[in-house]
């Protein structure tokens, strides 16, 4: 399933979106950004409440499919230009990260 | 053998804007040379994490990436506090980030474990109050280096 047929299914609102026909191989959940980096695998959709500059070097990094802010988070528009430029789709839900995920198991299964 | 293409980069301390934009670069190179995806993202991941160490604890650094026949090398080298106890260091969730580098998702103590993992090899070199000195290789295949 690619990362804008998810979007279609889930509701959830896009921030930026310039791959989005990455392919979602899977998820991963965390904050911390070395979890991330050395537990995410290739494709993952990465749930998050960190909203910061890095997210995107972390998420360029470990190319993850897209970077899925819960709980409502956002990200703010001078992070957004910088994902844009590195090729990384941002998407948001006002879900907690316990209902995104269970919502995405629902769709991606 | 052909000569092996180096990238060189400056790590600006305590820069959390712009942190990471060494290992993106590279990324982005290596990616233009057309090797293997699996290989360009453990050394991506290995050098981001060394960055952020440098960018975190030791007022920036060097970045080098040679990029040679069998096996891509990382040096990352800082004048930093350097590293009392390096087998502490390595040990996965030891950390001595201040808390306002916790609050900004790093600090989880799995800097040294990650690059450890992504590498084939890995020394670190080290000398409280001169700096440290790490060399990482990723191999293309198992048993080049």
């Amino acid at each position: 399933m690619t990362v804008s047929e998810l979007v279609s299914a889930s509701g959830f609102d896009v921030q930026c979106a310039p791959c989005p026909e990455k392919e979602i191989s899977g998820v991963y959940i965390g904050d911390l950004l070395s979890w991330v980096m050395g537990k995410a695998s290739q494709g993952d959709l990465w749930l998050t409440i960190m909203s910061n500059v890095n997210v995107v070097a972390v998420a360029s990094l470990a190319d993850v499919s897209a970077i899925v802010l819960t709980e409502g988070v956002v990200l703010g528009s001078d992070v957004i230009s910088v994902a844009n430029s590195k090729g990384i789709n941002v998407i948001t839900t006002n879900l907690s990260t316990y209902e995104a995920a269970l919502k995405i198991s629902g769709i991606i299964q | 053998m052909s000569e092996n293409l180096t990238f060189r980069f400056n790590v600006e301390g305590d820069d959390f804007t712009s942190a990471g934009q060494a290992s993106v670069q590279v990324k982005k190179n290596l990616r233009q040379l057309g090797l293997d995806s699996e290989i360009i993202r453990r050394v991506s991941i290995a050098m981001y994490e060394g960055e952020i160490n440098m960018v975190i604890h030791a007022g920036g650094g060097t970045a080098e990436v040679n990029v040679c026949e069998d096996y891509i090398e990382i040096i990352l080298e800082d004048h930093g506090p350097g590293i009392k106890d390096i087998e502490q260091a390595m040990q996965a969730g030891y950390s001595t980030a201040p808390d306002s580098i916790r609050s900004l998702g790093f600090g989880a103590g799995m800097g040294l474990p990650n690059m450890k993992k992504n590498s084939d090899t890995m020394t670190v070199e080290s000398t409280v109050g001169v700096g440290t000195r790490i060399v990482m290789r990723i191999m293309y295949k198992e048993g080049c280096v």
